[in-house]
């Protein structure tokens, strides 16, 4: 059974359909990629997913369950997590805050009980604690543990926001271009991430990337995609060798 | 520098990070208890005065310096819970009930406003809190039959455990008892997922959703909290003036809790501290000078909210950590002396914010 479906999914905006009746399925376990040139509405796919666009047409089903209308704040408990493009860390807080505000959707205690410190807050907050501990082990970002994300280099903020969809636990990852902004020694390194998520923690990844070498590193499945349309779909060499993907990146005559 | 050796989770948890903190609030404490008894009457009662202020401060600072919301209404939350703690009072019934009430009333208030408001921020939430305060205040102008309209009323005696809290000392204490209360709720909200779910609506609302933070439930709660720790000071103050007239609770007096939040330092409950020192003591400090200020400066008219303005917004733009912030540079540059780099206390701020879903 696929762990993620989405079933003729649309959105428009006033007269222009970003999503035009898109479908895919995502099995468990396997990383599958959305590419294609700007505008294609790779984005606006993680923005229906993550519930911030209503989608117009079409249902999303997770792990089983539809979630066409679930709200954006269930998500997360759900077990999607995602990163962003432009990075959206909390920048006035620390490392370890920001991992732990990822631990949001997993607090197993009242708001009172918050405010007063009781013991079940306390106990519930060295749980969270350990998690991001974890994770912190995981991505190798100890020395930076304490140090307000404002003052780290935008390469680490990408792991570091890779992190704190991490301490969700999520079954399912939205990455968002994990390597825009990134050198290439980087964006190496975020490949190898992306595959021991894959293969240590068995979490499912949907990634939208363009850099195609670190596609073709992890991705088990890609699909392409053009002003909202499905191009292709399948494995990283079929979808590149397609030469209807092939015009959309390079342009020319629709030849008959 | 003073780097803490951790070996377990819980010194993370502890508000304490060191035992030097523990020694020097410590000695900070013992200060304030002893301040009564070496200072005459009128210093214990200004500085009362400044522990009000700095029970709304916090308040206010877990909105705007945590939640990244700003009110230009809490006069009205001050006015309510002085009014709802003086009523309650005046008809009998024990101060100890009627402190907690004027709190949690004017969190449910609080909670009203946080609502509809929802959707707004920056300069359009100040409007709507601006408008708030009026029509509060014209509530209590005209709702003569519970708050006296114009003329107002004298608020009764408190009584706590029998004791009258009719003088300067009296007040001084109860104050000092909530203020600590109210920094410890923060506190501990803070270092939990609530203080974390507003800083993250504070620095971005989209991820903060993304992570699973419901956003009208934590605005209309930061909503809640800080007009309910306004409140409590409310309730304080109608003891401070003992005589409630509604023009106390007017558009300045929000101007001066915002000034309080700014020239303090947003995002340091500390902060709200050293900022209602700061605004509470200038005043009594122009009167002093007053009479010595050249070209008769000091006589003229609108000298105080004037030089208030102008140091809001001369904090805003030349020190934006506040008071607060100083106080960090300064600590930072005696611990790093003579190492200080010229860019120590410099944030970068070259990174780029989607603001595709604004």
């Amino acid at each position: 059974m696929s762990l993620f479906k989405a079933e003729g999914i649309s959105v428009r905006f006033g007269g222009i359909r970003a999503v035009d009746s898109v479908s895919f399925d995502v099995q468990p376990g396997e990383v599958f990629s959305i590419i294609g040139p700007n505008g294609a509405g790779k984005t606006t796919i993680f923005n229906l997913i993550s519930r911030i666009y209503n989608s117009t047409e079409g249902k999303l089903f997770f792990d089983g369950q539809d979630i066409t209308r679930t709200p954006p704040h269930r998500i997360a408990g759900l077990g999607i997590a995602r990163t962003f493009q432009n990075i959206e860390l909390f920048a006035n807080a620390s490392l370890l805050q920001n991992l732990l505000i990822g631990r949001h959707c997993h607090a197993a205690t009242g708001v009172l009980a918050q405010m007063g410190f009781l013991p079940s807050a306390r106990r519930d907050e060295l749980r969270h604690r350990e998690k991001a501990e974890d994770v912190i082990a995981f991505l190798g970002l100890e020395r930076y543990r304490d140090t307000l994300i404002a003052n780290l280099p935008y390469g680490v903020r990408k792991v570091v926001e890779l992190g704190r969809a991490l301490c969700t636990e999520p079954k399912l990852l939205l990455l968002d271009e994990p390597s825009s902004g990134l050198n290439v020694e980087e964006t190496e390194g975020m490949g190898f991430w992306i595959e021991d998520i894959k293969k240590d923690l068995g979490i499912t990844v949907i990634m939208v990337e363009h850099d195609m070498s670190l596609v073709n590193q992890v991705s088990d499945r890609v699909m392409a995609l053009n002003y909202g349309k499905v191009l292709s779909m399948g494995s990283p060499r079929d979808v590149q060798s397609d030469p209807e993907v092939i015009r959309a990146y390079l342009g020319g005559e629709v030849e008959a | 520098m003073r780097y803490v050796f951790r070996t377990n989770y819980r010194q993370d948890l502890a508000v304490w990070r060191h035992r030097g903190d523990v020694f020097w609030y410590g000695l900070l404490l013992l200060l304030t208890l002893a301040i009564p008894m070496l200072m005459g009457e009128f210093y214990v009662g200004e500085l009362g005065g400044v522990f009000i202020f700095a029970i709304a401060g916090v308040g206010l600072m877990l909105l705007v310096g945590y939640t990244g919301l700003i009110s230009l209404g809490h006069a009205a939350f001050l006015g309510i819970g002085a009014y709802t703690n003086s009523v309650l009072l005046s008809k009998g019934v024990p101060f100890l009930i009627t402190l907690p009430i004027a709190g949690l009333f004017t969190a449910l208030c609080g909670a009203a406003i946080g609502r509809p408001t929802l959707r707004m921020s920056g300069l359009y939430l100040a409007i709507a809190t601006l408008a708030f305060g009026s029509i509060v205040g014209t509530i209590f102008q005209k709702w003569t039959s519970v708050t006296g309209g114009f003329d107002g009323f004298a608020v009764p005696t408190p009584y706590v455990f029998g004791i009258p809290l009719d003088n300067a000392t009296g007040i001084y204490y109860t104050s000092l008892v909530v203020l600590i209360f109210v920094v410890w709720l923060s506190a501990n909200m803070l270092r939990t997922p609530v203080g974390r779910a507003m800083v993250a609506i504070r620095d971005s609302e989209i991820s903060a959703q993304s992570m699973g933070i419901h956003l009208a439930r934590y605005k209309t709660l930061a909503f809640a909290i800080s007009a309910g720790m306004t409140g409590l000071a409310g309730a304080l103050f109608a003891h401070y003036v003992r005589y409630l007239a509604p023009d106390a609770f007017d558009v300045l007096l929000s101007v001066q809790f915002v000034t309080i939040v700014f020239v303090g330092g947003l995002g340091s409950i500390r902060g709200a501290i050293l900022g209602a020192l700061f605004v509470r003591l200038l005043p009594q400090f122009i009167a002093i000078i007053r009479d010595d200020l050249p070209f008769g400066i000091g006589r003229m008219p609108g000298l105080e909210p004037s030089l208030f303005g102008l140091i809001l917004v001369l904090v805003i733009l030349f020190q934006p950590g506040g008071i607060d912030g100083l106080w960090l540079k300064a600590k930072h540059w005696f611990q790093a002396y003579p190492l200080k780099r010229a860019s120590g206390g410099r944030r970068q701020k070259s990174y780029a914010r989607s603001e595709r879903l604004r």
